[in-house]
């Protein structure tokens, strides 16, 4: 029940600031209309490009939402109040993942609509479960988003976790260079990278009409990260503290 | 009287600095102890002891007859921290409703506590549109929603006016008289007269632990201030008077 009560006191803080609402559905959306008349003359590329950034965009925007969320309940007090009551860290780390993870699927919602419907974009599988994998990395943006928060101490440093622990997975993932082409070391690490599988998982349901075994272990893959970044989180939250 | 928090010899380290060096007291069960002591005495390290989110570094900390911090405790004690800690980006009402959620209450149970802190107007009003002292006011509410056994409050008066001071301090005293155990924080003497006990702290040790009454009576004085200011000059730390009341900013803890 407090799990709940917790996933709706989110949920509840996030409708009073509407900007940031209005934000998480509209950037998504043009962003991907700016890509469409980009790659305008190249066909193929866009269905490639959107493809991913569809399971992108929720992974940043949630990494960060989330991390600055989080840094306000340690500088504001409200977490060292939140560990005096019969809350359980679960509560909370699983209440900000429910209400994030229910942001995320309006956003990715939103997003396929627009991309599926006016920008024409192809894939041979269903776009559900395009939704389902961005849903997967929005939970992973969050879990990671926890974690990075309790590094650091101010805004200023919580933003820049986002390029230390989000860019260079983007680099890597075979978005930019396909991965057999990468060299050995940089495959390795790219192994390691959770986002290296939320995005081959988009492109199995990009070009096979049926969900393959390779997308549901890439799945499995990534919803093994986000309970090993939750398990770390839960570490960082101290009840006792110098 | 049985007693509801004991300490015993207990030093605390912040950083490199000790903050209570070895200080053992006893607050009895259902009474108001008032915590008196100038910015940096370590009253708020000794509460935050006591609600168990302080590391000790040695020495006892027992509430109602537990740990302090142990789990079984976090139904029967509400923390108040200095800072109002609640969510500014929330309703008055959605944060005593939440805060009430935690100890499975109701939302009557969140309502009532809104209106005994004298924010039933405000009730609708975004946290971090509100006053300094309605702020507070609400961090209040949902420390006292629970009417938790124990209640520890670190200086819930500051900013609020005389009248609004006045209620608060009835509201105190009627949890004490249903059984709750109160730790308050004060810079203000006058507050410390409506109080049953009093701890004086400077420095991180105990200098005075009496009723009112008798610490007046000890120092020959009828004036609190002066009080504090005899006991301190009779502790013979040799160091000049200390400021004890006056200051409104304390170190953050």
């Amino acid at each position: 029940m407090i799990l709940l009560h917790t996933t709706g006191r989110i949920l509840r803080q996030l409708r009073h600031d509407r900007r940031t609402v209005a934000m998480l559905v509209a950037v998504p959306t043009l962003l991907l209309t700016l890509l469409y008349f980009m790659y305008d003359s190249q066909p193929g590329v866009f269905d490639h490009i959107a493809l991913i950034m569809l399971g992108v965009f929720p992974f940043i925007i949630m990494f960060l939402i989330t991390s600055i969320a989080m840094l306000r309940e340690r500088t504001t007090g409200t977490l060292e109040r939140l560990l005096t009551t019969p809350l359980r860290k679960t509560d909370l780390l699983f209440g900000y993942g429910l209400a994030f993870g229910l942001a995320a699927a309006v956003q990715a919602g939103f997003a396929s609509a627009l991309a599926y419907l006016l920008l024409d974009l192809d894939t041979q599988g269903a776009a559900g479960y395009v939704v389902m994998i961005a849903v997967a990395n929005a939970v992973l943006g969050m879990a990671l988003g926890l974690l990075a928060s309790a590094f650091a101490k101010t805004e200023f440093q919580a933003v820049q976790f986002m390029p230390v622990l989000a860019v260079p997975q983007l680099l890597l993932c075979g978005l930019f260079v396909p991965r057999d082409l990468m060299a050995g070391w940089l495959q390795a690490i790219s192994d390691v990278l959770p986002l290296t599988y939320a995005v081959e998982a988009l492109q199995e349901v990009g070009a096979h009409a049926e969900p393959t075994g390779t997308m549901w272990r890439d799945f499995g893959i990534v919803a093994g990260a986000v309970v090993v970044a939750l398990v770390a989180a839960a570490g960082t939250l101290r009840r006792r503290t110098p | 009287m049985t007693s509801a928090i004991e300490v015993a010899d207990l030093v605390v380290h912040r950083g490199a600095r000790p903050v209570l060096h070895g200080l053992s007291c006893t607050i009895p069960e259902g009474s108001v102890t008032g915590l008196l002591g100038p910015s940096g005495s370590g009253k708020t390290t000794l509460m935050r002891a006591i609600v168990g989110v302080q590391v000790v570094r040695s020495g006892t900390v027992t509430v109602l007859g537990r740990p302090a911090g142990d789990a079984k405790l976090r139904k029967e004690i509400g923390y108040l921290t200095q800072a109002p800690s609640v969510y500014a980006d929330l309703t008055v009402r959605e944060n005593a409703r939440y805060f009430a959620a935690l100890y499975g209450l109701g939302q009557a149970e969140a309502d009532a506590a809104v209106r005994d802190v004298g924010l039933a107007e405000a009730a609708s009003q975004l946290v971090g549109n509100l006053s300094g002292g309605q702020r507070s006011r609400a961090s209040l509410a949902c420390a006292v929603v629970s009417k938790p056994k124990v209640l520890i409050l670190d200086e819930p008066t500051v900013g609020q006016d005389p009248v609004l001071r006045d209620e608060l301090w009835a509201q105190f005293r009627g949890l004490a008289e249903s059984g709750s155990t109160l730790v308050v924080s004060s810079h203000v003497m006058d507050e410390a007269n409506r109080c049953d006990r009093l701890l004086l702290i400077r420095e991180g040790l105990l200098i005075a632990d009496d009723t009112p009454a008798a610490v007046k009576a000890s120092a020959g004085t009828d004036d609190l201030d002066q009080a504090f200011l005899t006991l301190i000059r009779r502790q013979g730390t040799g160091v000049p008077a200390p400021r004890a009341t006056g200051e409104t900013s304390e170190v953050p803890s």
